[in-house]
């Protein structure tokens, strides 16, 4: 009986009950775009944040030593040891850590300050060894592709990046937009670089970038390593890693991991903190300290933190209107329908039962416009990922299960100020007037 | 007789209107009572009273022996499915719902439902064949039958009865006081409110509302009762 009384309801109702769904389906739909977008906006923000550069340098930890003291995490220089320099063969192995898959890029460096002969001037300028667009296996079997390509997409390259090669043909390099004025060189031209030893290189590209790289000269690593004499050394690596903004757990982390509780431990390890990628770098990598460019990492966090606020307020906004609507809707009903209403009270429905069956028939149109308006939000969610990012949004299974409980949640806020007047509705009045 | 309802001294005060003062009556196991009156004089704030759809202000009013002013909203609930049956002058049937299912909603809060149940109460009606029309398919004598169809179903102690035959034509009316007449020489228990003589005319006593008291209360004789009907037609149509 109560499934005819609310069939018959809903199909008398049409008119309102399409109102209804459709008012639960716009809320829907902003909610599944909102959550689908901000669950998704962490990597996608973090993606075009990664285009400006790393947010990790790994260097060694006797030049990390000095540059602690002397505020310079630049460079070791040349008369170093070889406990200034790390492995160049055990870079590879940044992506066997626990977030591996979170290490977007990386590009070693290697710094040698060399004579550098132009078409005319000769120049001492800081030539530095890296990779450009270096493809190897990781040690997990993982194809990685990575280098300053990627690392400094930002860069305005006038002519070509230069490739990686082998000492085999000849090595091209970049140069630096303020070098390759005092040089007077263009992309194509060769320029002879001296340091222990000398070799010819062509350039592929200048470039600028803004800062201190326009006066250096980009040289594939093996040919720094080969005019300076560090063979398979590398003095620092930055890293652009996909991280989680920090908390105070990552803080704390920060300073000082020991003071973690196993349980805090085991959380903050595996959360994609910028301080647990740098604890599991040094893991791998012998000699190593990892540390977080602060002012990347932080600006990431603040801007990821703002974006997802941002959603869940829009996410709120829409689905209050949505209450306010539906709250409107079913009271308008509960009054039209006083009559009915009265009369399953008068012939002995107790408040509860009268309130149930309003609800139920709430409940289901707005669980209908609920379905309807998240197939919606998905493709709402996909016009914002194309029209924003440029990319799609992946769908969240666990968006259902949240929209289902704001849609029911909407529904019942909705309804109260109904089953209010419903409760207040006495026989009496709506049956005899009095 | 035993006495099913009885009502003490029993006021009902609407801010500044009192509907009804100082009201006494009792009504017996398988009575017929009509309640008349002109508008205003207290008629549906009685029989309100009585279907335990209101509290008087004061007094006291026993339906088989329980006092109901004493009730909460809640009690009084489950006594008016226990034990009343309502008919209604707009028969108040749910539009989108069959007279077989209008019948069935009483049972669904009542206990449970029973399709055969509610069909024997269309059949007794005579409205059987129309079961499964909708209420915008019926006469307006055909919704009144279904609406005592619904009252009955329960098998009530008291069928409250308010203007039965107010909106309907002379026909329809004889088949509802027939049935109402069938009832009450079954057994039941009927209070008719009604302005219309000739349904008094049926009843066994007639209790008659001006101002908000007992104006006067007639007993049916057979040689008086057509003389009394024509007086009330006569000297209270409103």
């Amino acid at each position: 009986m109560f499934f005819r009384m609310l069939t018959g309801a809903l199909l008398r109702q049409r008119g309102r009950m399409a109102m209804i769904a459709l008012t639960m389906a716009l809320g829907a739909s902003i909610c599944t775009a909102m959550l689908n977008v901000m669950f998704d906006v962490g990597d996608k923000v973090n993606q075009e944040l990664k285009s400006y550069g790393a947010n990790l340098t790994v260097v060694p930890r006797g030049a990390s030593f000095l540059g602690d003291l002397y505020g310079d995490a630049g460079p070791a220089d040349e008369s170093a040891g070889q406990d200034k320099y790390l492995a160049e063969d055990e870079l590879p192995k940044l992506k066997t850590i626990f977030w591996a898959f979170n290490i977007v890029d990386f590009a070693p460096y290697l710094q040698t300050d060399a004579l550098v002969k132009g078409s005319g001037n000769a120049i001492d300028a800081p030539v530095l060894g890296t990779w450009f667009d270096k493809r190897f296996d990781s040690p997990t079997g993982e194809s990685v592709q990575t280098g300053m390509v990627r690392l400094k997409s930002w860069w305005d390259v006038d002519g070509a990046w230069a490739q990686d090669g082998g000492p085999e043909g000849e090595a091209s390099c970049m140069v630096g937009a303020n070098l390759a004025s005092k040089l007077g060189v263009r992309p194509g031209d060769r320029v002879s670089v001296t340091a222990k030893g000398g070799a010819r290189l062509v350039i592929a590209g200048v470039f600028h970038s803004g800062g201190s790289e326009d006066d250096c000269l980009f040289a594939p690593l093996w040919f720094a390593q080969e005019i300076s004499g560090r063979q398979g050394l590398v003095s620092r690596v930055e890293v652009s890693a996909l991280t989680t903004p920090e908390n105070e757990l990552a803080r704390r982390a920060a300073r000082d991991p020991n003071s973690l509780s196993r349980h805090e431990w085991d959380t903050w390890y595996c959360t994609a903190y910028i301080s647990s990628i740098a604890y599991q770098i040094e893991e791998v990598i012998s000699n190593a300290r990892a540390k977080p460019v602060l002012q990347v990492a932080e600006s990431e966090g603040a801007i990821l933190q703002k974006t997802q606020l941002l959603m869940i307020l829009l996410t709120a906004l829409s689905l209050s209107c949505a209450s306010l609507a539906i709250s409107n809707l079913v009271t308008a009903s509960v009054m039209e329908r006083s009559a009915e209403i009265g009369l399953i009270k008068a012939v002995g429905a107790t408040s509860f039962e009268v309130s149930a069956l309003i609800i139920t028939e709430t409940m289901i149109t707005a669980l209908l416009g609920g379905a309807l308006g998240y197939f919606a939000g998905l493709g709402f969610a996909q016009l914002i990922g194309h029209t924003v990012f440029g990319s799609a949004i992946e769908i969240r299974p666990l968006v259902i299960p949240l929209v289902t409980l704001l849609t029911v949640t909407v529904a019942l806020a909705g309804s109260l100020p109904a089953i209010r007047l419903l409760l207040s509705l006495r026989p009496a009045e709506v049956l005899h007037g009095r | 007789m035993v006495n099913i309802l009885e009502l003490i001294d029993v006021s009902m005060v609407y801010g500044q209107v009192r509907a009804l003062s100082n009201v006494s009556m009792s009504v017996g196991q398988g009575e017929w009572l009509a309640i008349m009156g002109p508008s205003g004089s207290g008629k549906t704030t009685m029989m309100n009273i009585i279907g335990c759809m209101g509290k008087p202000t004061s007094g006291s009013v026993l339906l088989d022996g329980e006092e109901l002013s004493k009730l909460s909203s809640a009690e009084l609930t489950a006594i008016r499915r226990d034990k009343i049956g309502l008919i209604f002058q707009q028969f108040h049937l749910i539009s989108y719902l069959t007279a077989l299912e209008n019948v069935m909603v009483a049972q669904y809060y009542h206990s449970m439902t029973d399709e055969g149940e509610a069909l024997k109460a269309l059949e007794r009606v005579g409205l059987a064949d129309r079961a499964k029309h909708l209420p915008s398919q019926l006469s307006g004598g055909e919704q009144q039958r279904a609406c005592i169809a619904r009252a009955l179903i329960n098998y009530p102690r008291l069928i409250l009865a308010d203007e039965p035959t107010g909106n309907l034509d002379e026909a329809n009316e004889r088949v509802v006081l027939d049935i109402l007449r069938g009832l009450h020489e079954g057994g039941a228990t009927i209070i008719v409110v009604t302005h219309d003589p000739e349904v008094a005319y049926e009843a066994d006593r007639t209790v008659y509302l001006e101002h908000g008291r007992i104006a006067d209360v007639v007993k049916k004789a057979p040689e008086a009762s057509v003389v009394r009907a024509e007086e009330f037609s006569l000297s209270h149509d409103c």
